[in-house]
């Protein structure tokens, strides 16, 4: 385990525990899948990484390159899916001074 | 060192599921629960490689590990689509 794969690592989960707590703390639904979208697929993204450049060059990085690569893409398009559904279904968004 | 550097990153990602778990058991609709289902399915892809790594056995797990990616985002899809159509409760919906 070197110095760069571990950072990423590090920073990776750094990431992926921030976008859980925005899930709970943030107060209505689409800023809460702004936490969820962009932090879990930043954060699988490095951790991937970080795993890859332990592993170094072979078939098992670049597996988990191609797992990176298919979050990259599969991550923000199951996030829009899922903010469609609610936008077409009306749910309300967050006024100034509502407690949640 | 090595393996004790592995578990700890599991363990404070399974630490990440639990937070992510209080949405998907008191998410005031249904598609806050949706929500909370995706962000634990693409925590638990990094867990399954990681567990690959404690288990020594890692080109095989990375193999679940691509397959459980691929449910989770066709899993993720279907039930998006299936409530879009349906439609979502919330409070202030005409039912």
């Amino acid at each position: 385990m070197n110095l760069v794969s571990g950072f990423l690592v590090v920073s990776g989960v750094f990431f992926l525990f921030m976008g859980a707590v925005g899930l709970v703390r943030f107060p209505d639904f689409y800023s809460r899948m702004h936490a969820a979208g962009k932090c879990d697929t930043l954060g699988s993204l490095l951790v991937l990484t970080g795993l890859a450049g332990h592993e170094g060059l072979g078939l098992t990085s670049v597996k988990l390159m191609t797992i990176a690569v298919f979050i990259f893409f599969t991550s923000p398009t199951a996030t829009h899916a899922i903010v469609r559904a609610a936008h077409k279904n009306r749910v309300p968004f967050w006024n100034q001074g509502d407690r949640t | 060192m090595t393996d004790t550097f592995f578990l700890n990153v599991s363990i404070a990602i399974l630490l990440a599921v639990l937070v992510a778990l209080y949405r998907v058991l008191v998410g005031p609709n249904i598609i806050d629960r949706i929500v909370g289902v995706n962000v634990i399915g693409t925590k638990t892809i990094t867990v399954i490689v990681l567990t690959g790594y404690l288990f020594e056995r890692v080109e095989f797990f990375i193999d679940i590990a691509f397959l459980y990616a691929l449910i989770n985002f066709v899993g993720t899809l279907a039930l998006s689509k299936y409530f879009e159509q349906k439609g979502v409760e919330h409070p202030g919906s005409t039912p």
